[in-house]
C-alpha cells in the first residue's frame, strides 16, 4: 500500500464534506459538514508530512485543530442567537437581505 | 514503497471505511443528532489514522478537542435548539441538490486524479529520523511551536480569547424590563389566556403515570396539556388504550 492513500482518502471525506454543506438545509448539520472538510485536510497535511520527513505538516494540522475550535465556539453562538429570533435552525429561512 | 507494513494497510483499511462510513451517515441521517454521533464516528477513526501515520499528539489532540470539545458543544446547542428541527425538504433552488452532489463527486474525482496521481511515485521519506531528533513527536513538535513557529502561536492565544468573548457577546441577553414579581406573574396568569393553575400532570386517570401518558379527561379523551411540548413534537406520545377506559368507566358504574 502507498501512503498516497491517505491523501486520497482525505480527498474523499473532503468531497463528502462538500456534499453535506450543498445539501443539507439544517444549519448545524452544515457547521458538522464543515468540521468534517477541516478534519480531511488535517489528514492530507498528516500524510504529507510523513512523506516529506518533517514535522511542518503536523504543525499546520495542529493550527487548524486551534482556528477550528474557535470557529465552532464563534459560529454555534451565531446559530444559538437566530434560533433565538427566528425559531429555527434551517439555513433557507434568514433570508431578508433578499428584500 | 515497502514503509508501509501489513499491520498499517489492515488499519487503513477499517479505520478509513470507517470514516467514510460515518460521513455518509451524516449526510443521509434525517435527525440533526444521528447526524453528530455519524461525525463522532469518523472523527474517532481519523484519530486513529493519524496515530498510524506517526502522529501520536494530534491523534490524542483529535480526540480530546473534536471527538471531547467539539462534538459535545454541537450535541449541547442541538438540545438547546431542540430535537425536532429536523430538515425541511423542500428544495429553495430547482435541481440543486442533484447538481450539488454532481459536481461534489466532479471534485472528488478531479482531487483523486490530480493529486493521487502524482504521488504514486513519491518515495516516502517517513517520520522515524524526524521524531527522534528531539527524543519524540511530542518533543519535536514543542520544538517548532516554540522556535519556527512561535509568533503564530502566540497569536493562537489571541484568537482564542477573541472567539470566547465574541461566544459571550452573541449569546449574551440583555435584560430590559425589571423581572416579574410574584404577584405580577400570578396577576398575568389569571388575567391572560393562559392556564391560570398547574398544568394536569401526565397519567393522571390513565394506566400509566410515565411522562409520554396523557391524562385522561372526564369523557376519557387525552389532555393535551398533560404531555410536555418535545415529546408532542417529537411523536413519542403513548396512545390512549381505549379497553383501559372502558375498564374504568365499568368499574365506576359498579361502585354507583
Amino acid at each position: 500500500m502507498n501512503p498516497a492513500n491517505y491523501v486520497i482518502l482525505s480527498a474523499i471525506l473532503f468531497s463528502l464534506g462538500a456534499i453535506g454543506v450543498l445539501v443539507r438545509r439544517n444549519a448545524i448539520i452544515v457547521f458538522m459538514s464543515v468540521e468534517l472538510m477541516l478534519n480531511a485536510a488535517n489528514l492530507a497535511f498528516v500524510a504529507f508530512a510523513r512523506m516529506n520527513g518533517n514535522l511542518d505538516g503536523q504543525v499546520a494540522a495542529f493550527f487548524v485543530m486551534v482556528v477550528a475550535a474557535a470557529e465552532v465556539v464563534v459560529g454555534l453562538a451565531i446559530i444559538v442567537t437566530i434560533f433565538r429570533s427566528r425559531r429555527s435552525a434551517s439555513i433557507d429561512e434568514p433570508n431578508l437581505l433578499k428584500y | 514503497m515497502t514503509e508501509v507494513n501489513l499491520g498499517e494497510e489492515i488499519v487503513f483499511w477499517i479505520s478509513g471505511g470507517l470514516a467514510v462510513l460515518g460521513a455518509l451517515g451524516m449526510i443521509l441521517s434525517k435527525k440533526a443528532v444521528h447526524s453528530a454521533l455519524w461525525v463522532a464516528l469518523t472523527m474517532i477513526n481519523l484519530a486513529i489514522l493519524y496515530i498510524a501515520n506517526s502522529a501520536p499528539f494530534l491523534g490524542m489532540v483529535q480526540v480530546i478537542v473534536y471527538t471531547g470539545a467539539v462534538m459535545m458543544l454541537f450535541l449541547f446547542v442541538l438540545m438547546v435548539v431542540g430535537v425536532d428541527s429536523s430538515d425541511s425538504l423542500i428544495e429553495t433552488l430547482k435541481g440543486q441538490r442533484l447538481v450539488s452532489i454532481v459536481l461534489a463527486i466532479g471534485l472528488a474525482i478531479l482531487l483523486i486524479a490530480g493529486v493521487g496521481a502524482g504521488l504514486t511515485d513519491v518515495v516516502p521519506v517517513g517520520l522515524e529520523e524526524a521524531n527522534g531528533v528531539d527524543g519524540g513527536n511530542v518533543e519535536g513538535i514543542a520544538r517548532l511551536l516554540f522556535t519556527d513557529y512561535l509568533i503564530a502561536f502566540e497569536v493562537t492565544s489571541a484568537l482564542l480569547i477573541t472567539a470566547a468573548l465574541g461566544a459571550m457577546v452573541l449569546a449574551h441577553r440583555e435584560r430590559w424590563l425589571p423581572r416579574a414579581s410574584q404577584a405580577e406573574l400570578s396577576r398575568s396568569r389569571f388575567l391572560g389566556a393562559g392556564h391560570p393553575g398547574n398544568l394536569p400532570s401526565s397519567g393522571t386517570y390513565a394506566r400509566h403515570n410515565a411522562v409520554d401518558t396523557p391524562a385522561l379527561l372526564p369523557d376519557g379523551s387525552p389532555s393535551e396539556l398533560s404531555i410536555p411540548g418535545p415529546l408532542v413534537a417529537r411523536g413519542d406520545v403513548r396512545p390512549i388504550d381505549h379497553h383501559d377506559v372502558d375498564q374504568i368507566e365499568s368499574l365506576g358504574g359498579g361502585t354507583k
